[in-house]
């Protein structure tokens, strides 16, 4: 406990590291997914197919792997995040980081595409039905009839997307990101003898309030617009 | 598409148009293709001595011993960890008892809220990291506690996904709170979980790869190892990666088959769900 005390600046911007990872890749994954969910459910075969290939394909690799692509497999493609050098008061988002979301976002994409899919299937077809029979365009009975459907019916299974997507953060520690969990290993590694426990809980801890503090967010959210299907 | 929420059945303009974006679509997909291949070629990721490893016997029987078997190894042991911690701790979250009840929701949501690399961390500490097998059990210990709190929270959802007459036909023949639960709700209970429990089993065989950061052995260990003598990174990646991949489509084979068996092509239970931080309170509905 004292150790995590004594270096709590490391610690909270450990967490700040955490917290920006998930944000920006949690940005990136609703608009990658929306883009996939839009080729998976769309009317040309060849773009599904894709879809429904890249989907199946990230769904079943460990994310190690993933992270592992962008840090060896993609610098050969042309893809690294060498341009990226920006720094926002003490915090420097660099190549590391780049590929921390690429991998992140790409990652979490395949399962946002699911968790939307699921929320368009759950909208019945006599709803759509009962837009056009009432004359609405193509555009309306998407903007006014199913999409706000659908988003509401998806909304739980985003929720535990993206929650998963925050205690994925941890494994960018793995290549080198200094967030949370690569903190505590190296706390570990300088007061491990005595202070465990204290680290680990402490550590535990910051990761459940952010779990915490957006699950309660989403459930709110998810009160407000239930809809009965 | 006629049968999409989204779509009407398309006129003949409309199939036509339609013909068109698909050769478009099916280009930019070969173009990326192309584009992969092309890079992948330039930097000689498909000489053939970097792919000779692969169908040398010696190195393929050191990856699926060393490599898939420790791996296996560590998923099994996980899995069954789990499935026991997640009986006891879901049978404890339904009970009438607060003093029983209370303590294994606390453990459930602490152990669902934390990151399983962290987890890992810390168990390979506590364990000692001299000791030989200690990165082994430190991935399996973090994957039960992990798994098995999502399992009490399937087992719960499972239960209670059970129709409610059932319950209350069992009291009403007499029978005892606990020969309700052991005779008439668990074993539908288990049929309704089976397909939820071989997804789990897919999140802990996915999760083994987090052990390269613990030094753990199984498939990621072999993969560091085998592209330090041949330098061949991106090769040992696509092949451990089809690996992993191979073998988690069996197990969703496996799932859906079990699913259709047992349950019906609408599942009570979505495991997407019982991820969701509000402990599966959702499950059973409409969706």
């Amino acid at each position: 406990m004292q150790a995590v005390l004594d270096n709590f600046d490391a610690y909270l911007k450990a967490f700040g590291y955490t917290f920006a990872l998930f944000l920006v890749s949690g940005f990136l994954s609703l608009v990658l997914g929306t883009l996939l969910v839009a080729m998976r459910v769309g009317p040309i075969a060849v773009l599904r197919t894709a879809a429904s290939v890249y989907v199946t394909v990230v769904r079943n690799t460990p994310l190690v792997i993933v992270f592992g692509f962008f840090s060896f497999a993609a610098p050969p493609l042309g893809i690294n995040f060498k341009w990226l050098d920006v720094s926002i008061g003490g915090y420097d988002f660099t190549t590391l980081f780049g590929a921390a979301v690429a991998s992140l976002s790409l990652y979490t994409s395949a399962f946002v595409c699911e968790a939307l899919r699921s929320g368009i299937n759950a909208v019945p077809l006599g709803q759509a039905e009962a837009a056009r029979a009432i004359g609405l365009p193509f555009g309306g009975v998407m903007r006014q009839v199913v999409l706000p459907l659908a988003f509401r019916a998806s909304l739980p299974p985003l929720a535990s997307v993206q929650i998963a997507l925050i205690k994925n953060t941890s494994v960018a520690a793995v290549f080198g990101v200094a967030e949370a969990t690569y903190d505590m290993r190296s706390l570990l590694n300088d007061f491990g003898a005595t202070q465990k426990f204290g680290i680990f809980v402490c550590f535990a801890i910051g990761y459940i309030v952010i779990v915490e503090v957006f699950s309660f967010i989403s459930y709110r959210l998810e009160r407000r617009w239930r809809v009965a299907l | 598409m006629s049968d999409s929420v989204l779509f009407d059945a398309p006129g003949p303009r409309t199939v036509r148009r339609h013909r068109l974006y698909g050769v478009l679509g099916l280009l930019a997909v070969l173009g990326v293709l192309a584009f992969v291949i092309k890079r992948f070629y330039d930097a000689g990721v498909f000489e053939g001595d970097k792919w000779e490893v692969f169908v040398t016997p010696d190195y393929v029987r050191v990856i699926i011993v060393d490599g898939l078997l420790n791996t296996l190894k560590m998923a099994g042991a996980a899995v069954i960890g789990a499935c026991v911690l997640g009986f006891l701790l879901g049978v404890a979250k339904l009970s009438d008892h607060r003093l029983v009840r209370w303590p294994a929701w606390l453990v459930v949501e602490f152990f669902r809220a934390v990151p399983v690399l962290l987890l890992m961390v810390f168990t390979w500490f506590a364990l000692g990291i001299n000791n030989n097998g200690s990165s082994f059990w430190a991935v399996v210990i973090a994957l039960t506690l992990y798994n098995g709190a999502v399992l009490a929270e399937v087992l719960r959802a499972g239960v209670n996904a059970v129709p409610k007459g059932q319950r209350e036909a069992g009291y009403a023949i007499g029978m005892r709170k606990t020969q309700v639960m052991n005779i008439v709700l668990m074993p539908q209970a288990v049929k309704i979980m089976l397909p939820a429990i071989i997804s789990q089993c897919i999140v802990a065989l996915k999760d083994t790869a987090l052990g390269q950061y613990v030094l753990a052995p199984g498939l990621t260990r072999i993969y560091k190892q085998i592209f330090l003598e041949f330098d061949n990174r991106v090769p040992t990646m696509i092949v451990i990666a089809s690996i992993y991949i191979i073998i988690n489509l069996l197990l969703t084979a496996l799932a859906t088959w079990l699913q259709h068996k047992l349950v019906g092509r609408k599942s009570p239970l979505d495991v997407t769900r019982i991820g969701n931080m509000q402990g599966g309170e959702n499950t059973g509905g409409t969706i």
